[in-house]
């Protein structure tokens, strides 16, 4: 297992948002996470990423327990995750966003930049800059590569968020509904997309409302509903539950 | 000559006790040179250096306040640094400090230090440090989240943009001979921050471009006197309501990038 998450609870004042959620995540596959509005899905995605402190239970990465680790360190360890609502950093260049996701892997300080006789271009800053255009061409966006981040379509900025934390090269990537606004046609290149992710060998943790996406291509899938995990599956399975038709379409 | 921008402002840290640093920075080194005869260069690096470091100690507590908050904070720690100057009778209190030895070369070190602060700046925005930076500055959450240690990266920031600021009063301080608390009020540490707000916050250029413009327009306009200030006050509410960015915005370099790729490209066809 590269993630396990063990009973987890969290509270907001009072509000139970998540109640004794387990799931584990298993290496180099795809986990789907569905669940109606409110169910809890981001609010896990958030205590995965250090954003939230959980209020009891257990997050596990490798192995190891990650509670109280702060956020930048969870993404050095190889958490990657991208936002429901997309937050590239919009003044900047396609290329410098996805330049930053390197950031935690690479070391030049303020010292080492001011203090260098030579004009010529740093061997790390050269190695982060191609390891971005790669991150680029693999999603398919090299051509912007020097367009400000917020001047592109929405489609294609999430798609440099994806870049952006690929080039942090993450054995886990959590995408947030990455599918949310996109066309039939942009979601499709998605799903291929992810496939390929998958298939380097980085195991992708995926909340999604599009059903085709997260049927098509999940292995296993984990539905929550007010909290609490209601059911755990292959997708064929997921299809057939009672409880989970019944969470979404309410009771016949 | 005014000469201080900052860099706090990158990560979104509005700082207005930036001439508290200068004042730290210019008594610390006109103490150097005038009680401890140590050389000009040494003494103003000192205070630059004394300067970085209690920026390191505000810094500290600063990081966890944001906004309105953070600008009250560093409001108040100007002040703190001007009372207490008017009031150590080490520094001349309330009179000044005079007999700071003039350098000849002053204005010339001035440039010198504008050029190396360009340098600076134009390698820190293609490095590591420098996006890190500006990423904390504009979703301080994301960039958080994909790995950058917000905390020593706006520390880092804030005691740097400290020590830049205690570099310029050290300067300032051997330019004018004679240094008072009075020079290092609130109303100065403002009037940079309209400097980098007007010349522009999204690039390096724009504070350096807003400080030499908004320096020389009063000197201009001293022919029509009474109304110079009236103008002046004019001009940035039309600014901030026409180019809320300030003048040079990122768009402008992009532009001017794309002139000079073009004619490159001409040339060679």
């Amino acid at each position: 297992m590269i993630l396990e998450i063990r009973d987890v609870v969290k509270y907001f004042n009072g509000f139970c948002a998540l109640s004794d959620v387990g799931v584990d995540v298993e290496e180099k596959k795809i986990h789907g996470l569905i669940g109606p509005n409110g169910a809890g899905k981001t609010t896990l995605f958030n205590l995965i990423s250090g954003m939230y402190d959980l209020t009891r239970g257990e997050i596990r990465f490798k192995g190891t327990c990650i509670d109280g680790v702060k956020p930048h360190l969870r993404a050095k360890l190889g958490i990657g995750r991208t936002f429901q609502i997309v937050r590239l950093f919009g003044f900047m260049t396609v290329l410098d966003n996805v330049m930053l996701g390197s950031h935690c892997k690479t070391k030049a300080g303020l010292s080492k930049t001011f203090f260098r006789f030579s004009i010529k271009e740093p061997e790390e800053e050269k190695a982060t800059r191609e390891n971005a255009m790669r991150w680029l061409a693999f999603v398919g966006l090299s051509h912007q590569a020097h367009e400000i981040a917020s001047n592109l379509p929405h489609a294609e900025q999430r798609l440099v968020e994806i870049a952006r934390s690929l080039a942090l090269d993450p054995d886990l990537l959590l995408l947030d509904e990455p599918a949310a606004g996109m066309n039939p046609h942009e979601t499709e290149e998605l799903i291929s997309l992810v496939s390929k992710i998958n298939q380097m060998g980085k195991a992708v943790f995926l909340v999604e409302h599009n059903m085709e996406l997260v049927m098509g291509i999940s292995h296993v899938i984990s539905v929550l509903n007010f909290g609490g995990k209601i059911a755990e599956g292959t997708p064929a399975e997921i299809q057939g539950n009672s409880e989970v038709i019944e969470a979404y379409l309410g009771k016949g | 000559m005014a000469m201080s921008f900052y860099l706090p402002f990158m990560t979104g840290q509005i700082s207005l006790g930036q001439a508290g640093f200068m004042a730290i920075g210019g008594y610390v080194s006109a103490i150097c040179s005038v009680k401890w005869g140590i050389p000009y260069v040494p003494a103003v690096l000192i205070g630059g250096v004394f300067a970085g470091i209690v920026g390191l100690i505000l810094g500290l507590p600063a990081l966890r306040i944001k906004g309105i908050y953070l600008l009250l904070l560093t409001l108040g720690f100007g002040e703190i640094v001007r009372v207490v100057g008017i009031n150590l009778q080490y520094v001349g209190a309330a009179a000044g400090f005079p007999g700071i030895p003039y350098q000849k070369y002053t204005l010339l070190y001035a440039y010198g230090m504008v050029l190396i602060l360009i340098i600076f700046f134009s390698r820190l925005s293609r490095s590591r440090m420098g996006r890190a930076f500006q990423a904390v500055g504009s979703d301080e959450d994301a960039a958080e989240i994909i790995g950058v240690n917000i905390v020593s990266a706006k520390l880092l920031a804030f005691s740097v943009g400290a020590f830049m600021a205690g570099i310029g009063g050290g300067i300032f301080a051997h330019y004018q001979e004679y240094i008072e608390p009075l020079m290092f009020d609130v109303m100065h540490a403002i009037e940079f921050l309209i400097f980098t707000i007007f010349g522009g916050i999204q690039i390096f250029w724009g504070p350096i471009f807003g400080a030499l413009v908004l320096t020389f327009i009063p000197e201009f306009l001293r022919a029509i006197q009474e109304w110079r200030m009236e103008l002046y006050g004019a001009l940035l509410i039309v600014m901030m309501i026409v180019r809320p960015q300030g003048v040079i915005g990122l768009d402008t370099v992009h532009t001017l990038n794309r002139l000079f790729r073009n004619g490159l490209g001409k040339e060679r066809a």
